[in-house]
């Protein structure tokens, strides 16, 4: 089942990559050089600059960062919360960047074998 | 019908009013537009707080340590309680407790211990499996998931799809069909854990809704205990059809609740918006759409409490809460669009909490049986005779 995962290809994070990007709504997903997945997220109703400043706020978090990839979606909760439980069932845990969830459950996909994606 | 608060009733509302004014809405300012949680230090605040009025657990029975509200009260508190952005389906975001599954009130003690209790402490979540691929409004003809008996157990195999909370639960509440010879008295309703091996969240369903997202569910030779059989072998459908009567009562309330907001919005700004050196309030054709959404509204209000009466007074009330459920979530959608375009390009936002509302609202005229199916109800009750 390869639908639902974040099946786009990654770009690397730099200024211009980050200034290029839509100010729609969606979900993007930061990387690392080696990569590993440091956070997933999404730019919401409130989100300034739509995927655009999301993104670049997110990245700035992980020093790490150096690759991003995401996905225009107005479904940006319902898509968010699938990768999260997408990410959990290939990997048996949460990104750093999204493992303190508090008391918010995250849901149980009964997903198939994850496919190379974007590499 | 007289709709004439009792004092009592005036102080409920008056209460709640405040309480969504003063404490909900204004925390939304900083939520996503389409959040229907709160962050926990707020949740627990005002968890605390319904708690102290005496509110919490509304819906649950009053021998269960519920508060004992009728349902005509806890409709007009459902009216204020959806007037905020998440109302429509996050009354309140939660804060006054749920009551979990109806049915497992029907429950026997065993079950009660293993599932009701432990949801009313919090502890549990289930959710409500009866919609198949095969179809949701006439589920006891469409219902395809088996369970076929093994000993003291059933095998489950099948499908099931818009259902949602599933994939964060620890059980669900699944209807099968034991009897393929029997029609609608040849299902019955199971108590299905999660972690039972060969049942398995298959995707998540994106729809307009993107919070309280549904999900699609596989059953692959599900092993589920005698014991978890909820009430009788094949009489699991008279358990989903309670259900669904009685719940198109409140879903109606939480349509007119966002109606009386979205009104309440329209009216302001016609006041306040000027075109051509005049108020909007002032030009007929805002006027009529004012006049025309009053009258949705009234519509559905007093429908909405008629059904809630007679289901009080322990008279039939199939038709009219179909009635109310189908004339609430149109009406509701004819308020909402309209507040939308007297607000002109601002109510297309997500500034405002119109657009929501609207995206929300059609979902209301399909789910809990889509308003075909209410019609066809109410000639059911109305004409007399069977419509297969």
């Amino acid at each position: 089942m390869t639908g639902v995962r974040l099946a786009k290809a990654w770009l690397d994070l730099d200024e211009a990559a980050i200034a290029a990007l839509p100010g729609q709504l969606g979900v993007y997903e930061i990387g690392d050089a080696r990569g590993g997945t440091l956070e997933l997220g999404f730019a919401g109703g409130r989100s300034r600059f739509g995927l655009r400043s999301a993104i670049a706020e997110a990245a700035a978090k992980h020093e790490a960062a150096r690759r991003f990839r995401y996905e225009v979606t107005m479904q940006y909760w319902s898509r968010f919360e699938e990768l999260l439980a997408v990410y959990l069932a290939d990997h048996g845990e949460l990104p750093p960047g999204n493992a303190d969830r508090g008391e918010q459950r995250v849901g149980r996909l009964g997903v198939g074998p994850s496919c190379a994606t974007g590499d | 019908m007289d709709f004439e608060l009792s004092p009592e009733q005036k102080l409920i509302l008056e209460t709640v009013r405040r309480f969504v004014r003063e404490e909900i809405v204004p925390l939304e300012t900083d939520l996503d537009p389409d959040a229907s949680e709160l962050p926990p230090r707020h949740r627990e605040r005002l968890v605390a707080m319904t708690k102290e009025l005496g509110f919490y657990g509304l819906d649950i029975p009053e021998e269960y340590g519920g508060p004992g509200i009728d349902l005509t009260t806890r409709t007009l508190m459902a009216f204020e309680m959806a007037q905020h952005r998440a109302g429509l389906y996050a009354p309140c975001y939660g804060v006054f407790g749920g009551a979990g599954l109806a049915q497992l009130y029907e429950a026997d003690d065993g079950q009660k211990e293993r599932y009701l209790y432990p949801v009313l402490r919090g502890e549990k979540r289930g959710f409500f499996a009866l919609t198949e691929p095969s179809g949701g409004s006439d589920p006891a003809r469409a219902i395809r998931t088996t369970a076929v008996r093994d000993g003291d157990d059933w095998i489950l195999d099948g499908e099931k799809t818009f259902i949602s909370g599933a994939d964060k639960a620890d059980f669900g509440i699944v209807f099968a069909r034991t009897d393929p010879e029997l029609g609608r008295k040849g299902i019955t309703c199971f108590l299905v854990d999660t972690d039972m091996p060969g049942f398995r969240v298959r995707r998540i369903v994106h729809t307009l809704r993107s919070t309280h997202y549904a999900a699609e569910l596989e059953f692959n030779r599900v092993r589920v205990p005698g014991r978890n059989v909820l009430g009788e072998v094949n009489q699991g459908f008279a358990i989903a059809n309670d259900r669904l009567s009685r719940n198109r009562i409140p879903y109606a309330a939480g349509c007119v609740g966002v109606a009386l907001k979205a009104q309440e919005m329209a009216i302001a700004y016609a006041k306040t918006r000027k075109t051509f050196g005049d108020y909007l309030s002032t030009r007929q054709a805002v006027q009529w759409m004012i006049v025309d959404n009053e009258i949705d509204l009234r519509t559905a209000r007093a429908l909405t409490l008629e059904a809630a009466a007679r289901a009080d007074a322990g008279k039939p009330f199939r038709t009219e809460a179909a009635i109310c459920k189908l004339v609430a979530s149109e009406g509701a959608s004819r308020v909402v669009d309209r507040a939308m375009q007297i607000h002109g390009g601002y109510g297309m936002t997500k500034d405002l909490p119109l657009e929501r509302w609207y995206r929300e609202l059609r979902i209301r005229r399909v789910g809990e049986g889509p308003n075909e199916i209410q019609r066809l109800i109410v000639a059911r009750d109305v004409i007399g005779g069977s419509f297969h």
